[in-house]
């Protein structure tokens, strides 16, 4: 009764060795071996040049992929509402206001902190294109890009058009290194649209897995090993489906205790 | 335009903050139109302002099984759940509708960046966090739901949301998608946010924060007042309680203008009101009472001023509660969504302390004084960062 039928209009992706949907896409079906250990400062199309150059790494990294699934579901992003899921929010905006805070309060910049705002990275997406639709900035920690599939495929269901998500993290920088294990950026986009039967793009159908599911794997071992490195690459899971030419069923963590299960009908 | 929706029953709701804890000493205070905001006492490094501080959470840890999501915004929340009996309330929920079957969806703006902050001033010689800081969960927006979820045991969907200022007024209509599509039968919503370094420079240096006990919609306002609380409700669907007070509509939009001020005609208030009031099935005229954002900033006040003026009847009451809690940030929305429900069950509306002269944008609604009405439907605004928009309407129990 609770599931939910969408369809995936777009894809967006940028990770190490994983600039773009394409390329992702061809490494999870096995194409080749992406090289995961460098990755160039994003530069999102949409995002005015100034913010380009001074936008925090978060802004940059989901304009970056919510750009590219936009771009491929041949949508305006000023119609969609937005979803954006960020297990940790800006980690060097967060460094920067606390190694500050700890030295000099009083020298706080006006600007870092407005930046601080979990949904800097939307405000900034929502202005740069001039959205009004509804836009929210979740965390479900560890499990948040389960929680962010499930919030925009119910606000698809709700508004019953197509909605933008992005669901991204940053490196750990400074302190903070010391208890957050990311060492690398990864932001993954999805458009999607309630199933219609004259829809295009891939079918993907939602539910609560089984009492005793537990969360899938991606194939590959340079997957599973980004998957460690930023809470955000668990959408590598639900992508490596996408790609395939083959229906799937994964189940993927939206918290503790809790799975969707995932089918992906290409 | 969004097409209406069945209304949800307000099963319980509760608010703690400087205005007093639980809902029989905020109505009170309210009532006796008396602040909660104090001198700045809580910066080491003096900031002359006025805050609205909970008293007694530096003695007041969570429970010991707790112990690793220790911080005054756990604290904070620890305390709220525990009045007006909400604790109870949640858990006898969970146990009839099971584990998974009730969500919980909460706002906060900083979470536990306190005791991020607290571990920068207190690093080891290596640069790293000392070993009491060393819980990664604690330093996640996500630590606040977290901890609630863990108290309440459930095992369904549990999400934080973090719009600013915003935050815990759209938790309701992400949970109310929850319930009408499905993956919950009930919803355990709020927020809490707490006083920390961050919010209280932050918007110093944005030169928002008000040297006098914040005077919303006053000509001579001169900024916020920053305030911490936490505050809960649970959702049903209505046949769940008929007599109980009712979430008819809820409403969200962009700004798309800037990061820190809202837009000057309040394009995205009036989307967010528009669309709350079609959810609801309400023309503007349907409302009584209106609890304005009124964060007593100029650029917010004169905004929503204008827009309240132009969109509602001249009857309906509205005024800005922040000068009895302070501007409670991630916090706000529930906190206002609670003293609109307090306005609805006992029949009067609170007028806006601590402000003498209205803008000249306001219109006849806005009440400065406290007056008894009975209210059938509220509505209540909250604006954040980023443009980010949420307006509620509640409304009085048996209604169709």
């Amino acid at each position: 009764m609770s599931a939910v039928a969408l369809r995936v209009l777009g894809v967006g992706v940028y990770a190490p060795g994983l600039p773009d949907w394409p390329t992702a896409a061809a490494a999870l079906r096995g194409g080749h071996q992406p090289d995961t250990t460098t990755l160039p400062r994003p530069s999102p199309p949409l995002l005015p040049a100034a913010e380009r150059r001074r936008a925090p790494e978060t802004v940059l990294y989901a304009a970056q992929a919510a750009a590219e699934a936009c771009a491929q579901a041949g949508l305006d992003p000023a119609v969609l509402p937005c979803i954006f899921a960020s297990a940790q929010g800006d980690i060097a905006i967060n460094d920067y206001m606390c190694a500050t805070l700890a030295s000099a309060p009083l020298e706080l910049s006006p600007t870092k902190f407005h930046n601080s705002v979990h949904n800097a990275a939307v405000g900034y997406w929502s202005i740069a294109t001039g959205c009004r639709a509804a836009s929210t900035a979740i965390s479900a920690w560890t499990s948040n890009f389960g929680n962010g599939l499930l919030e925009a495929a119910l606000q698809a269901a709700d508004c019953a058009a197509p909605v933008l998500l992005s669901v991204y993290d940053t490196a750990a920088v400074g302190a903070l290194q010391s208890v957050i294990p990311f060492d690398c950026g990864f932001a993954a986009a999805l458009v999607l649209a309630p199933d219609a039967p004259d829809g295009r793009g891939a079918r993907l159908r939602l539910q609560p897995a089984a009492a005793q599911a537990i969360a899938g794997e991606p194939e590959a071992d340079w997957a599973c090993a980004l998957r460690r490195r930023n809470a955000s690459a668990d959408a590598l899971l639900l992508l490596q489906a996408l790609a395939g030419a083959q229906p799937a069923c994964v189940d993927i963590a939206a918290g503790p205790d809790f799975l969707l299960a995932a089918e992906v009908r290409p | 335009m969004p097409t209406p929706i069945p209304p949800l029953a307000v099963t319980a709701h509760t608010a703690t903050s400087a205005a007093g804890s639980g809902l029989a000493a905020l109505a009170q205070a309210l009532r006796e139109r008396r602040s909660g905001l104090r001198s700045n006492d809580f910066t080491a490094t003096p900031l002359p302002c006025w805050i609205g501080r909970v008293d007694g959470l530096e003695q007041a840890p969570v429970p010991a099984e707790f112990a690793g999501l220790d911080c005054r915004n756990n604290r904070l929340a620890w305390a709220g759940l525990n009045q007006d009996g909400f604790l109870d309330a949640a858990r006898t929920l969970v146990e009839r509708h099971g584990s998974d079957r009730v969500a919980v969806v909460l706002g906060t703006s900083t979470g536990s960046i306190g005791a991020t902050e607290q571990a920068y001033r207190e690093l080891k010689p290596d640069g790293g966090f000392a070993r009491a800081y060393r819980n990664f969960l604690l330093h996640s927006p996500h630590s606040l739901t977290a901890f609630v979820q863990r108290v309440l045991g459930t095992t369904g969907p549990a999400c934080t949301v973090a719009t600013a200022c915003s935050s815990s007024a759209k938790v309701f209509a992400q949970a109310e998608r929850l319930i009408r599509l499905g993956w919950a039968d009930a919803a355990v919503v709020g927020g809490v946010d707490t006083l920390c370094g961050s919010v209280l420079f932050g918007f110093n240096a944005l030169q928002l924060v008000s040297d006098e006990p914040c005077r919303p919609f006053d000509a001579d306002r001169r900024g916020i007042s920053i305030g911490e609380a936490a505050g809960f409700a649970l959702l049903e669907r209505a046949a769940a309680a008929p007599g109980a007070p009712r979430l008819l509509g809820w409403g969200e939009s962009s700004d798309a203008h800037h990061m820190s001020s809202p837009h000057p005609q309040g394009l995205g208030a009036r989307l967010a009101i528009a669309d709350a009031l079609a959810r609801a099935g309400l023309d503007a005229a349907a409302v009584d009472y209106i609890n304005l954002h009124g964060t007593a900033t100029l650029a917010n006040d004169a905004m929503e001023a204008a827009v309240v003026a132009e969109l509602f009847a001249p009857s309906a009451r509205a005024s800005s509660t922040k000068g009895w809690t302070g501007h409670t940030l991630g916090a706000a929305g529930i906190v206002e969504a609670v003293i609109s429900l307090i306005a609805l069950e006992q029949g009067f509306v609170p007028g806006t302390l601590n402000s003498a002269q209205p803008d000249p944008a306001c219109g006849p609604q806005l009440a400065l004084d406290n007056e008894d009405r009975a209210p059938q439907v509220a509505l209540s605004s909250s604006f954040g960062f980023g443009g980010n928009n949420a307006v509620l309407v509640f409304g009085q129990g048996g209604r169709a």
